[in-house]
């Protein structure tokens, strides 16, 4: 209980206030920065190997047991080892084997996945826009001034540009600023509730007394 | 100096005591020694005006040096650029700071400390003494005067006088009101539609004999949205649980993975049912955004899970997620701060949880008094955040009309 409850309890508050104090003292604040803050780099690095870990596993449990596309987890597995055989063996300069695997496979895939978001965008804009209440209708109104406002054409077309200024200025801005300010009181509440002990569902227990 | 002066004296004079002279004036510069590197002093037609304050508001690790180029004299040797030294003590020995030289303009510089090991320091209270040295074409120095400077650490910074009362004055409204809720005060808070679908959302799940996708965002453990992600994720584990249904949670930073473990078998062991928990459901994946996104569309299309519910922060995968969880059939429940993503979410999802939401969640599933209680203080703070915002506005106006009354000048510099 020592170690798993009142230990991480007291870190929290001891570190929590600390950030909190910090950030109105500047000589605080630059120790906060330089050690508080890189001692979760030295966390994360040693996180990995757990990570690492359960990846490995993952996968080598699917291919043992040939679950349904294991292979899959078998490509993975491969790609895996082969990057960590060709990074270690024949480095990671610009001119190495794993740079060029990693340009030439990695960063097209990423590209990829990322503009599938092209389609899905039009894909959710055909659902949104769909005029079936007075809500729908306003959004779809407000969507044809912004997207038109943002294209050259816009000049051509008296106000649209004026138009799309005011809604994004006015009614948008508002909106988000008022989230904006919900959000910020959240975060606070949220930060005291756990540097106070209140909140301890992450620590895997239960609530504070 | 002596010999640019010898110089300029030198016209009026006849032709043979200009040889003389000339004779004279090279003894002269070979004595000085000119045309050596040596420093030299500093006439004021080539030595830039030269000042070294403490950097305000910092924790006595900076100083701000800077310098005006003279004005352009047609007399003045060619200044290639300045080199700037620094000494402990005021009699030197002064060291360059940087061996390339500055520009021959007006310049700024600031002298930073190292933290690294062996590293260029500038230490709180220490006097350092910098000279600024105007570099010629060929090679000549001209000193500024020795400019002395202490930087001093700052323990409050007074342009963060506003925030400090307002977090001080929430502070006391949130633990007045979680003493109200501790004493038994029933507090009232709104329904959140998100929260209350996750029974028919699990319940569906357990049905279909399907599991339930989980994702606490794309951010570290240090991040407020990932813990609130968490904090929601202890009751939907209580629920899957309670429906013996089960739970897939695909990590992307293995902290969370970690942590989410814990949270999880807390759960399940709290409603009575152990057994329940596989830790190999709750797993790491890749660190990278869009590999994430791959392996998580894939075990969509793979595993089918009849609920996906996303909670915490989410960049442009959001959604990549959100439309190809629509498009396996799932019922999906979103819950974000990140305001640029609200909108996918809001169209490709049955319910979205929006901002501030998301941090009451927790309390809303739990009901614990004094959680509930610090969602009312959240409300109360709002309030008061809102009639500033109205005063501000009030004031705005009066000031319009009357720009003299400096009364409400003053209020609205004080936010």
């Amino acid at each position: 209980m020592l170690w798993k409850q009142q230990m991480p309890l007291v870190l929290c508050f001891v570190f929590g206030l600390f950030a909190l104090v910090a950030y109105f003292s500047p000589s605080l604040d630059e120790l906060n920065r330089d050690y508080v803050i890189n001692w979760t780099l030295v966390i994360f690095g040693f996180s990995m190997a757990l990570g690492i870990y359960s990846l490995l596993r993952s996968h080598f449990t699917k291919v043992a047991k040939q679950t349904p596309g294991w292979l899959y987890n078998l490509v993975a597995l491969i790609g895996y080892f082969t990057m960590v055989y060709v990074g270690f063996v024949h480095g990671i300069e610009s001119d190495s084997v794993f740079q060029y695997f990693f340009v030439t496979i990695q960063v097209p895939v990423q590209s990829t996945m990322f503009s599938i978001l092209a389609f899905y965008i039009a894909s959710a804009a055909f659902r949104a826009f769909r005029v079936r209440t007075l809500e729908a209708t306003l959004l779809l109104v407000a969507a044809v001034i912004v997207m038109l406002g943002q294209v050259p054409l816009s000049a051509q077309i008296p106000y649209l540009t004026e138009a799309k200024d005011w809604v994004m200025n006015v009614p948008n801005l508002a909106a988000k600023r008022g989230i904006w300010i919900g959000i910020g009181l959240g975060m606070i509440s949220t930060a005291l509730k756990i540097v106070l002990g209140i909140e301890r569902t992450y620590l895997g227990g239960g609530r504070g007394k | 100096m002596n010999s640019i002066i010898a110089h300029r004296q030198s016209p009026n004079r006849t032709m043979h005591g200009a040889i003389s002279g000339f004779v004279l004036l090279t003894i002269l510069l070979l004595n000085a020694g000119l045309f050596s590197a040596a420093a030299q002093t500093n006439p004021q037609n080539v030595v830039p005006q030269f000042t070294a304050v403490d950097r305000p508001l910092d924790s006595g690790h900076a100083l701000d040096l800077a310098w005006e180029a003279p004005a352009e004299d047609p007399t003045a040797p060619n200044v290639a650029g300045y080199r700037l030294y620094r000494a402990d003590q005021a009699d030197g020995p002064f060291e360059a700071i940087r061996e390339e030289l500055f520009p021959p303009t007006d310049g700024t510089f600031q002298d930073r400390h190292d933290k690294h090991i062996g590293g260029h320091k500038v230490e709180a209270g220490h006097t350092y003494y910098y000279r600024l040295a105007a570099v010629t074409e060929d090679g000549q120095e001209y000193l500024s005067p020795t400019v002395a400077c202490i930087p001093k650490a700052s323990l409050f910074n007074p342009t963060k006088t506003t925030p400090l009362i307002a977090v001080l004055l929430y502070v006391v409204i949130l633990v007045s009101m979680i003493q109200l809720a501790r004493r038994g005060r029933e507090l009232f808070i709104r329904r959140l539609a998100g929260i209350d679908a996750l029974d028919e959302a699990v319940g569906r799940a357990t049905e279909m004999g399907k599991p339930v996708l989980y994702l606490c965002g794309m951010l570290d453990l240090g991040e407020v949205s990932t813990i609130a992600a968490i904090n929601i994720l202890s009751g939907v584990a209580k629920k899957v649980g309670q429906y013996q249904s089960r739970l897939l949670m695909p990590c992307r930073d293995p902290m969370v993975m970690t942590v989410s473990q814990e949270v999880v078998k807390e759960a399940y062991m709290s409603i009575g049912r152990p057994e329940a928990f596989q830790a190999d459901d709750i797993f790491y994946t890749t660190y990278d955004q869009f590999p994430y996104v791959a392996s998580v569309d894939g075990i969509m299309f793979r595993e089918r899970p009849a609920t996906n519910i996303y909670m915490g922060y989410y960049y442009a995968e959001s959604l990549i997620l959100a439309e190809t969880g629509a498009m396996s059939g799932a019922i999906q429940i979103a819950g974000t701060d990140a305001i640029t993503q609200l909108p996918f979410f809001v169209v490709a999802c049955d319910y979205t949880i929006i901002g501030e939401e998301l941090y009451a969640a927790s309390a809303y599933i739990s009901r614990d008094p004094k959680l509930v209680g610090s969602i009312k203080g959240q409300d109360y703070m709002k309030f008061v955040l809102a009639m500033c915002l109205i005063l501000g506005i009030v004031c705005a106006m009066i000031l319009h009309y009357a720009p003299e009354a400096s009364f409400f000048q003053a209020f609205l510099d004080f936010f």
